[in-house]
């Protein structure tokens, strides 16, 4: 009972930050049908302007300030890098993207250095919230859920409320006959992208110092995010959403869980010697994702709620 | 009326001396210089250099038929070279028991381990591609990057096959000697890798020459048409992969003899990450771009390396300059080089090109200059950049403002020049 509560929450908490990521991924990728594989990169900006700005205005403005300069760095970006590649196709800006991770990931190791920075949390939410089964309950975790919630309401009052959220959606399916309506398409996308990057720089604002600040912390959640965004499916803010939560608690659930195949599969006859029964599901744990993410384009290649294939 | 009877046709099909230019010459080039890099006594730096430009050659060409011939993007290349060098590194270690205990693998010349790489390649790439080649395009990288990921991770997992952290390590000294190499000193390894890049170089143009590697061309271009002609784009898809797979199980198979360990960090994405930087930066378009990407991404590997410690930055600096600016990559670049130099090359264009050779210099050393100025300011040590005997020191402004000033300059030149071109040509 007591793991399964505590798992329930973290993953909850971890899910709803891979929606914070995934969502303006699955915004960008299904507007522009480009698949931003340095989308990952804007969470690590975020992360580390974060720590650079909270240093001189502390955290409470750098929650605010750091999301904007890592949109305004996505806006610079889609201007005078991705528009010019668009000509040349979807692979080319694929590739594009790709470039860009690796160029963001070694300017981040020049300015911060290769190692983690000590990018901490507040000392006013550095407390325990309550107790649960005798162990304290960190009131930062909390924080993050409600920031998570705040945000998530406010992209969806924002998109299916307003006109702006209309235009946008309207862009996603039908870009030309919004240009002939007299909206400015590429400046639609621009935006779009901008508030994409800031959504994840936003994650790395409050997920980087409940996770480690490093230059490699891009690397390791960056495909976990295409996972989400390719399970729920394309252009589907519900799926985005239903698939972070699943790949949250999957990812959660086998952590805690510390059987190995051998005690799981004794009955078959299998022996704790051999490398299959050693392995146990906690080790699995980073797998997952990933066994579900082929799993999917294999047998359901529109995702979970996506209207179309890509 | 004009008679137009068949006899009257021109001739279309190339002339028998074309033919010799374009397609025998280039590969009698290529084995020109590998027979004659020993005839300079290279050092062993250099001997071990050749040898990487010859397994990376053979790796990103054939990573290239599948981004450039089949327009397949790939992030896990890198598996199929794992898979086949660790198939290469069991094969050795099986021929070094089998001299102690004899057996199959005592005929097995350790010569030929590429061919085991190739088999264990070729075999990987029908297993996973059998699932991954049903779809195209962008979900093709993603299943890609997600098996990627997977044999990774099985990599770490499954210590009795792959080693573990420390992988597995064998000796290329046994069994039987083909050709009278021991394979012992480097300089006989370098005769192998040569014979290999070769090899693998010439069968892979052979590809490009079936009507399987015309056919994938065909359903890079337009699948649709591929369909209505009567084959399967997915059939092709898959074949050339399993070809793909074993290419790069070859050149896993060369580096097997060469470096004698293989760890599980083969199989990541990391080198897969960089064997599609080899083949973009080369010219994924042409066939001996991924060469041309090879060559240079080793030479900066290993050297650029030493003089800074930002050298990946400055690669991919170059990947999205190549992909903004010159998409042909550097095989483009050269091409379309030789020929304006062909078509009227007068005075004017002469001096148009040092302009933009100059402008594009400028643009470079004032990147390089703020790059190694920040590089050392982060370090912290109060080291100074030191260029041709200059004292750049980062805790100065002056150094800061010479870069700024140089990369701007440079850019604004190169900004003019091309709009210049634009309207004027």
């Amino acid at each position: 009972m007591e793991t399964v509560v505590f798992a329930l929450l973290n993953g909850l908490i971890y899910g709803l930050l891979l929606f914070m990521l995934s969502s303006g991924l699955t915004l960008i990728f299904s507007m522009m049908g480009v698949l931003n594989m340095a989308h990952a990169s804007f969470y690590m900006l975020g992360a580390y302007f974060a720590f650079t700005l909270g240093q001189h205005t502390g955290f409470w403005f750098a929650l605010f300030l750091a999301p904007i300069c890592v949109g305004a760095a996505g806006a610079c970006v889609e201007k005078w890098g991705l528009r010019k590649v668009h000509a040349s196709g979807h692979v080319a800006e694929l590739l594009f993207t790709f470039g860009l991770a690796y160029v963001i990931e070694e300017l981040v190791k020049i300015i911060w250095g290769k190692f983690a920075v000590a990018y901490e949390i507040p000392p006013e939410l550095n407390f325990s919230l309550f107790e649960l089964f005798g162990s304290q309950y960190p009131a930062y975790r909390i924080f993050m859920l409600a920031v998570s919630i705040g945000m998530l309401a406010g992209l969806w009052y924002l998109l299916k409320r307003t006109r702006i959220g209309l235009i946008i959606q309207a862009s996603l399916t039908h870009p030309h006959m919004v240009s002939h309506l007299g909206h400015n398409v590429p400046r639609i996308f621009m935006l779009v992208f901008a508030a994409g990057c800031a959504l994840a720089g936003l994650a790395g604002v409050i997920g980087g110092n409940y996770l480690v600040t490093e230059p490699s912390m891009a690397f390791s959640i960056g495909p976990i995010v295409f996972v989400v965004v390719v399970v729920g499916g394309m252009g589907s803010l519900e799926g985005a959403f239903i698939a972070s939560l699943l790949i949250g608690f999957l990812q959660t659930f086998a952590i805690s869980i510390d059987a190995s195949f051998a005690e799981i599969f004794s009955f078959a006859g299998l022996s704790a010697d051999g490398d299959v029964g050693r392995i146990t599901i906690a080790s699995l744990a980073p797998m997952l994702p990933f066994i579900l993410l082929v799993l999917m384009l294999m047998l359901r290649p529109r995702g979970l709620m996506g209207e179309r294939e890509f | 009326m004009t008679d137009y009877s068949l006899d009257r046709l021109p001739d279309l099909a190339p002339s028998a001396r074309y033919k010799f230019a374009t397609r025998v010459l280039p590969l009698l080039l290529l084995a020109l210089i590998l027979l004659s890099i020993p005839l300079f006594e290279p050092s062993r730096t250099w001997l071990s250099l050749f040898n990487a430009i010859g397994i990376n050659m053979v790796f990103a060409l054939s990573y290239n038929m599948l981004l450039g011939q089949a327009g397949m993007l790939s992030f896990g290349h890198a598996v199929y070279f794992g898979l086949g060098g660790y198939a290469a590194m069991h094969a050795m270690n099986a021929i070094e028991n089998a001299s102690y205990d004899g057996g199959v693998w005592t005929s097995f010349p350790m010569f030929a381990l590429p061919l085991v790489g190739f088999a264990g390649g070729a075999l990987a790439g029908a297993v996973i591609g059998w699932p991954s080649c049903r779809r195209a395009g962008v979900p093709f990288a993603m299943i890609s990057l997600g098996i990627a990921e997977l044999v990774a991770a099985a990599g770490f997992m499954f210590i009795s096959v792959f080693g573990g952290e420390e992988g597995i390590t064998g000796d290329r000294m046994n069994g039987i000697e083909l050709f009278g190499l021991s394979l012992g000193p480097l300089g006989e390894v370098y005769w192998f890798i040569a014979f290999w890049t070769f090899l693998g170089t010439a069968l892979m143009y052979a590809f490009t020459r079936t009507p399987l590697g015309k056919l994938a061309q065909a359903v890079r271009d337009n699948p649709e048409r591929v369909q209505f002609v009567g084959y399967n784009p997915n059939r092709v898809r898959y074949l050339v992969f399993i070809a793909a797979g074993g290419f790069a199980g070859l050149a896993g198979g060369m580096s097997a003899v060469n470096y004698e360990i293989f760890t599980p960090e083969s199989l990541s994405v990391v080198p897969s990450g960089l064997v599609l930087l080899m083949a973009y930066i080369g010219g994924a378009r042409y066939f001996a771009g991924p060469i041309l990407g090879a060559v240079v991404l080793t030479y900066m590997q290993s050297n650029l390396s030493d003089y800074s410690e930002a050298w990946l930055l400055y690669l991919g600096l170059l990947f999205i300059g190549m992909i903004l600016f010159a998409p042909g990559g550097l095989a483009g670049l050269l091409l379309s080089g030789a020929n304006a130099f062909k078509s009227s090359f007068g005075v004017k264009e002469f001096l148009r090109l040092g302009a933009y050779l100059i402008s594009a210099l400028l643009a470079l050393a004032g990147v390089v200059v703020l790059v190694e100025l920040a590089v050392r300011h982060s370090n912290g040590f109060g080291e100074a950049f030191e260029p041709f005997g200059w004292h750049l020191a980062p805790d100065q402004v002056m150094p800061w403002v010479i870069g700024l000033v140089l990369a701007c300059v440079g850019m604004g030149l190169l900004r003019v020049l091309s709009r210049q071109g634009g309207t004027g040509s």
